[in-house]
């Protein structure tokens, strides 16, 4: 018997909880020198909303759709949301990237809870391809949910990909593009103006596609609950990289710095000021 | 080979509803096709698009099934690597990639369809197992264990169709990760894999002209390499003799090389790869 989906989505619950999440990711950027904290800030929301909204577990406990993490380098998010389910250990987590610990900066196939090991940007989808060819195979419901970076989708492989989802009519297959507009060197639609609209080549491509707040879980949640279906899904959430925290939004050193003890202290300041 | 494969696979797929096929752009040879008409949702194509013929792969593995990723050995192995290495490598899934013409069999199609360091390239791999059978027979057999093995990815190196029968001779079943005896002798010892050991019978026939007593031995595993029952072939006869359609680097004449100098083995051993050059020449 499974638990069935949630029929509404509480947005002050779902705040609070965004708010713990990026203050434990802060205090592991405490332990280690270097830690992808913007861009787990960017997909906060988006993680929290999938897991503890839209994804359904088994009367046994373990989860019965899947979430892949294709962009790897938002895993913390990924850790702090199975640390609080139980699936990691706070001390999986003290001993993130330390030599005695399991968890490194981007996610293992090995570790409980995770889909798939990524962190080479592009594979993602194709895996989440094939895995949700595997269910409509097997003749589940299990569904498929898959976060990617916009930079993935510069990837050929990503599009591949998105050309044999739609081909295969997975509609088990919903995917959420973290639209942040920022890769390692700068803002991506500087550079490469001619990759925009995205919602409208995704449709071009055979999928369902909507533009949502990549920052309001509620919208997200909607998005993914009233679609139309006999397509896979995906939903363009507008992100601010680092959101949350004003010297890190928007700014590319953050996509891998770790920030000092005075930048601890004002990131956490900045975020409770913000509830 | 790609008969006989296409006949076993369908003869497994027929049992065994976990057993699937994801091709690039490539006709379904024999009874490949009749899996495609029989069976039309466990028949996958992806086009010309290989890094989604992994990935995919790679997913239907992860949630129970057991696929097969078919297309031309270059397309399978060199322009989806890095899938293969960390879709199916890393995070060490039990799929088999076939790579049909693999070393120089598609020889007049140009350098681009030459799959000459595809063992060497597979072999490096951790976590891939590599098997290139020499005949139909052990083709069969290979492909009968790819469908219920566990262990992790395989690179399954095939030819074309039409190869000979070289088993009659032999003494011994194929065995995962043990070499085999083909025909027995007593002083030469021929180590090969693949289409090429047709060379290798004739290499034999014309020792054996000379009155020397020759044996002939399928290395079809190459990782994990049969290393005892090499190092007891290097042990055992006068000569040694290496002979494979596979660029140098990483071949398995190196790794015999090497296990020679392990073992201190004192037997002449002589080695044939292709070069390290692209190839211009056809036919």
């Amino acid at each position: 018997m499974n638990q069935q989906r949630r029929n509404s989505f509480d947005i002050k619950a779902a705040v609070q909880r965004c708010l713990n999440y990026r203050r434990r990711i802060l205090d592991i950027s405490q332990q280690v020198t270097a830690l992808h904290v913007a861009p787990a800030f960017s997909c906060t929301e988006i993680t929290d909303a999938v897991y503890n909204g839209l994804m359904r577990r088994d009367a046994n406990g373990s989860d019965h759709d899947v979430f892949l993490m294709s962009k790897g380098h938002g895993c913390m998010i990924q850790y702090v949301i199975l640390e609080e389910r139980g699936v990691l250990s706070r001390k999986d987590l003290d001993l993130y990237c330390k030599p005695d610990g399991r968890l490194g900066a981007h996610p293992d196939y090995e570790t409980p809870g995770v889909a798939a090991s990524t962190g080479s940007l592009g594979h993602g989808m194709g895996l989440a391809t094939g895995q949700a060819y595997a269910e409509k195979l097997k003749k589940t419901d299990v569904l498929i949910y898959c976060v990617l970076s916009d930079g993935e989708f510069q990837e050929g492989s990503t599009w591949e990909a998105m050309m044999m989802a739609a081909n295969l009519k997975l509609d088990n297959l919903i995917a959420f593009m973290d639209f942040n507009d920022f890769g390692g060197l700068e803002r991506m639609s500087d550079g490469h103006q001619a990759f925009y609209p995205l919602v409208e080549k995704a449709v071009a491509f055979g999928w369902e596609a909507v533009e949502v707040d990549g920052h309001n879980g509620e919208a997200m949640f909607n998005a993914v609950t009233s679609r139309k279906g006999g397509r896979p899904l995906i939903i363009v959430c507008r992100t601010v990289k680092g959101k949350g925290v004003s010297y890190m939004e928007n700014v590319p050193i953050w996509h891998y710095r770790s920030p000092n003890k005075d930048e601890y202290q004002q990131g956490l300041k900045e975020l409770e000021g913000a509830l | 080979m790609r008969n006989r494969f296409a006949d076993t696979f369908y003869e497994l797929g027929k049992a065994d509803p976990k057993l699937c096929v994801v091709v690039a752009d490539i006709s379904p040879a024999g009874s490949i096709a009749k899996f495609r008409s029989e069976f039309p949702d466990r028949f996958i194509k992806t086009g010309v698009a290989e890094q989604i013929m992994i990935g995919m792969v790679a997913g239907m593995a992860q949630r129970g099934l057991r696929p097969f990723a078919y297309t031309i050995a270059t397309f399978t192995l060199y322009r989806p690597f890095e899938m293969v290495r960390d879709d199916l490598c890393y995070q060490n899934l039990p799929v088999t990639i076939v790579g049909i013409g693999g070393g120089v069999t598609y020889s007049t199609l140009g350098a681009t369809h030459h799959a000459q360091e595809d063992v060497s390239i597979a072999c490096s791999l951790p976590n891939m197992n590599v098997i290139a059978p020499c005949d139909p027979y052990e083709t069969e057999a290979a492909t009968r264990w790819c469908a219920g093995q566990e262990r992790g990815p395989v690179y399954l190196r095939l030819g074309k169709a039409g190869e000979p029968d070289m088993s009659a001779a032999a003494t011994e079943p194929w065995t995962f990760g043990k070499i085999r005896t083909l025909r027995k002798g007593t002083e030469v010892c021929i180590l090969s894999y693949g289409p090429i050991m047709k060379r290798a019978f004739e290499v034999a026939d014309r020792f054996e002209a000379t009155g020397r007593s020759t044996s002939v031995v399928s290395v079809h595993t190459l990782k994990p390499l049969d290393r005892d029952g090499i190092s007891k072939v290097l042990r055992d006869y006068a000569h040694v003799v290496v002979l494979e359609e596979c660029a140098p680097n990483g071949s398995l004449a190196m790794r015999v090389k090497e296990l020679a100098w392990d073992v201190q083995a004192k037997c002449r051993l002589d080695t044939f790869t292709l070069q390290d050059a692209f190839i211009h020449c056809y036919g």
